[in-house]
This record gives C-alpha cells, sequence and structure tokens, in this order.
C-alpha cells in the first residue's frame, strides 16, 4: 500500500541508519531486514519524519521539489512494508 | 550492472558482514573446514581484547557480526562476548556444530534478543554427513536442533555445505528445515583450510551445478545462500543477491588470533590485511589496509573477457581460483561453462598453494573415507 502524503511517519525505533558514500545502510534489528537507501535526500527524509506533522511537510523541510514526490511516495512505502519506517500516532 | 553495485565495489565505511573465527579450538575434524580448526592457538585473542573489538565494531556501527570458529562455544568467555556485543547495539548470528546446545543452554540462547543460530548439517542422514564432519556429529548437530525447538528459541538456521554427496538431498534438508520450523541456509563448499585437500572429490559435478542452480531458482526466496553461488549466474536469469564478490569491499574475517582477512574462505598470508592488534585497530585495517584498497579498486576480467556470461558471474568466487592454483583474472573452477575444468587440468599437481596455517589435531581419530559414488 502506497503511503499518503499527509500520513504522520517515524523511522521504526528497532532500526540503526548508517552513512555511506552512496546513501545509507538500514537494518532492522527485529526482522533482520538490510536496506539499502541509495539517495542521500532519502536518508534525510527518513531521519526526519518523526521531525515533521506528515510526510509533505518532511519533504518540503528537506528540499525535495513535488516533481520528486511520487517517487519519494514509492520509496516511503517500500520502507514501510519492510518495516523501516512506520506510522506514528500525531 | 546496477550503480549500487558499482558503489559497493569501491568498499562501504565499514563491513556490512564480518565474521569472526572466534577460536581454532574445536571438538569436531570436518575434512572441508575452511580455517583448518581443531586445537587452540595460544595467541587467540583474550577476553578484554575481544570486547575493545567488540567496542571498535560498535563505533563503526557494525549492525551484526557472524561467529564462528572453529567451535565458537567451546570459549568459556562465549556467553560474556556475546552477552556484550548484542548490549553494544551488535547483533550475533554464531556457527556452531550443536555439540554444547544441552537443555540448559538451549534455554539461555533462547531468552536472548538479536541472537541468530546456525547449526552445521551436510547430510539428511548419519552417513552423508558424518563422512565430511566425523563421526556422531549427525547426533549432535539433531539434539542441538531438538533442544532449541523445545526451548522455544524460534526460527534457527540449518546451514549446509552443498557438496557432491548432498546435492540429491536438497528437497530432504528443506522438508527437515520445515520440519523444525527453522530456516534452511544452503552455501559454497570452497577449496579452503582442510577443504584445499578435500575440494576435489567433493564439490559438485558440472551436471550438479545446473541442478542446484534450478532448485535455487525454484526455493532461493526462501532459502539463505549469503550470495555465495553466483557463478551459476550464468546459466540464465540472476539468483537473488548482490551479485558480486564481497572481499574486502563489503566482507571480511577476524581470525582467532586477530588477523583480518578478505573474506572466510582466504586465511592465507596473501590475503591478510592487517590485525587488531595493530595501531589504529581493526577500523585501520578495514579503511586503510593496501590489501583492502586494491580489492577495492576495478578488478580485471582477464582470461573471461571475451565470454558473454562474465557480467553475470563476475568470474566466480576469488578463493576458490586461488586455492585451486588458478589465476585470480580468469574462469572459477566451477565455471558453468566448462572453462574452471579446462583450467584446472593445466594446473601443474602441487602448485596451488597450500593454506598458511593448520590448526588441525596431530591425530585424526575414526576419519571415515570418503565414498565416492
Amino acid at each position: 500500500m502506497a503511503v499518503a502524503l499527509d500520513s504522520a511517519l517515524e523511522l521504526h525505533p528497532q532500526v540503526a541508519v548508517r552513512p555511506e558514500p552512496f546513501g545509507a545502510l538500514a537494518y532492522h534489528y527485529g526482522n533482520r531486514r538490510l536496506i539499502f537507501l541509495k539517495h542521500p535526500d532519502v536518508v534525510s527524509v527518513v531521519n526526519n519524519l518523526a521531525a515533521h506533522d506528515c510526510v509533505q511537510s518532511t519533504l518540503d523541510a528537506c528540499g525535495v521539489a513535488p516533481e520528486r514526490w511520487p517517487s519519494f511516495v514509492t520509496a516511503l512505502s517500500s520502507l514501510e512494508s519492510s518495516e523501516i519506517v512506520r506510522e506514528r500516532a500525531r | 550492472m546496477s550503480a549500487l553495485v558499482e558503489q559497493l565495489k569501491g568498499g562501504l565505511d565499514a563491513p556490512i558482514c564480518l565474521t569472526w573465527e572466534l577460536t581454532y579450538a574445536c571438538n569436531l575434524q570436518c575434512v572441508h573446514c575452511l580455517s583448518s580448526s581443531g586445537q587452540r592457538d595460544p595467541r587467540e585473542l583474550s577476553t578484554a581484547e575481544a570486547k575493545r573489538v567488540l567496542d571498535e565494531l560498535r563505533e563503526l556501527q557494525v549492525f551484526y557480526i557472524n561467529i564462528g570458529g572453529g567451535e565458537p562455544m567451546v570459549r568459556r568467555d562465549f556467553f560474556e562476548l556475546v552477552e556484550y556485543s548484542v548490549n553494544s547495539g551488535i547483533g550475533v548470528k554464531f556457527s556452531t556444530n550443536g555439540a554444547f546446545i544441552d537443555t540448559d543452554k538451549a534455554r539461555r540462547l533462547a531468552s536472548m534478543d538479536y541472537l541468530d543460530i546456525q547449526i552445521s548439517l551436510d547430510g539428511v542422514d548419519e552417513a552423508t554427513n558424518d563422512a565430511v564432519r566425523g563421526a556422531g556429529s549427525y547426533r549432535l548437530a539433531r539434539t542441538a536442533m531438538d533442544n532449541l525447538a523445545a526451548a522455544g528459541f524460534g526460527p534457527f538456521k540449518i546451514s549446509v555445505v552443498v557438496t557432491r554427496h548432498n546435492v540429491p538431498q536438497l528437497d530432504q534438508f528443506k522438508a527437515l528445515a520445515d520440519s523444525y520450523g527453522a530456516q534452511l541456509r544452503i552455501t559454497r563448499l570452497r577449496p579452503a583450510g582442510r577443504g584445499a585437500d578435500t575440494w576435489h572429490e567433493l564439490h559438485p559435478t558440472l551436471g550438479q551445478q545446473r541442478e542446484i542452480y534450478d532448485w535455487l531458482l525454484k526455493h532461493g526466496d526462501n532459502v539463505l545462500t549469503g550470495d555465495s553461488f553466483f557463478h551459476l549466474n550464468a546459466l540464465g536469469d540472476p539468483l537473488p543477491g548482490l551479485n558480486m564478490c564481497g572481499a574486502g569491499r563489503v566482507v571480511c574475517l577476524i581470525d582467532p588470533i586477530g588477523d583480518v582477512y578478505a573474506c572466510p574462505f582466504v586465511i592465507h598470508d596473501e590475503f591478510r590485511a592487517g590485525n587488531v592488534r595493530d595501531e589504529g585497530g581493526f577500523a585501520r585495517v578495514w579503511k586503510q589496509s593496501d590489501l583492502f584498497r586494491s580489492l577495492r579498486e576495478p578488478q580485471s576480467a582477464g582470461a573471461c573477457a571475451s565470454c558473454g556470461a562474465y557480467d553475470a558471474c563476475q568470474g566466480g568466487c576469488m578463493a576458490a581460483k586461488f586455492f585451486t592454483g588458478l589465476p585470480l583474472d580468469g574462469p572459477d573452477p566451477e565455471c558453468v561453462g566448462g572453462e574452471g575444468e579446462h583450467a584446472l587440468a593445466d594446473v601443474t599437481l602441487g602448485s596451488a598453494p597450500k593454506p598458511s596455517q593448520d590448526h588441525s589435531q596431530p591425530v585424526r581419530l575414526s576419519r571415515k573415507p570418503i565414498a565416492v559414488p
């Protein structure tokens, strides 16, 4: 399922993000999944999700232009299904 | 080739997959042991030294380590080190023959978070397994699995080295794993350690390589392989995984005395990058050693350059070539195009590099001969 732009997300508390030259590695200590975050902008969005009201305001704050939002929604949806990010209560 | 794989070939800031052989001591004498284990090395890292290495790995944000040996549970500080690691935020996956997992230890292991266990088993029956792993080893492994299941450990892993004798048993291995609610892991036989002496009679035949490939295409999503079969990708659609040699780029090995090698299959002076006891510790070896820096440079396809399958198989495994006496920029000895067999035929008998060290027990009792069908 695709995440909505107005949904509130956060990095899963069992996930560690390690910066790498290509972006970052994310590792989920619970399900043992290792995920490649292949762009620095995806890394900053993921790291800043919890600091903003919703996905859209995070994208704005990270300087991601609106024409790139659909690809970020796809990336975040995939990360949500891997439990790297999750919904949070507002 | 994906941009990501190109990036990974240039190396990471810290390894993804770090194997740490805690000891060369082992109660078994498997004929294909990658580290020629048996006797403890007196220079083994102390508990305090091992903890210092773990502190470094935490600083580097290494997510988890693969602990092996030898038999890691032989170390008296085994649980102390595992707990120290997990409490430092470094998950532990450890490989064991199961001999020391009695009911009490199984309960203790089951109570720990971020811990995965791989029990080695190389045959679904006693005869096939014990021919490789030694008399009584099948029973030890199955008892350990029973104990883990009874303790509610959850999905442990059954780890199989694929040989020409157990290729026909792949379905049965899967069924055995399913019966325990366990996960099956199959990996490639490497001619390293004592395996250098037994590889020629144990490695899967050319026809069996195709069988393994077909089997993995069918079951690959539910079976772990440590990405070890990428040389088979020359047969068609790629198998799941990164499809690259990670040695010194995303993978490395720390041995029991702190020596750092490019991967678990090349314990040889030529692939030794440094020691964790050296100034600058592990981080300096990983980031700055000449060996690892050279492995992160673009590699030549050499004799394989004109082969249409090179992009798929990447020339196979460096360690398999090295210990069979083949040039590193040529075909893998198990090249599915048959080039490896041709190349092996040209290797002068006895000219292949010998493993640099041997911790085997001086006397091997009751080692059964390997039946060659």
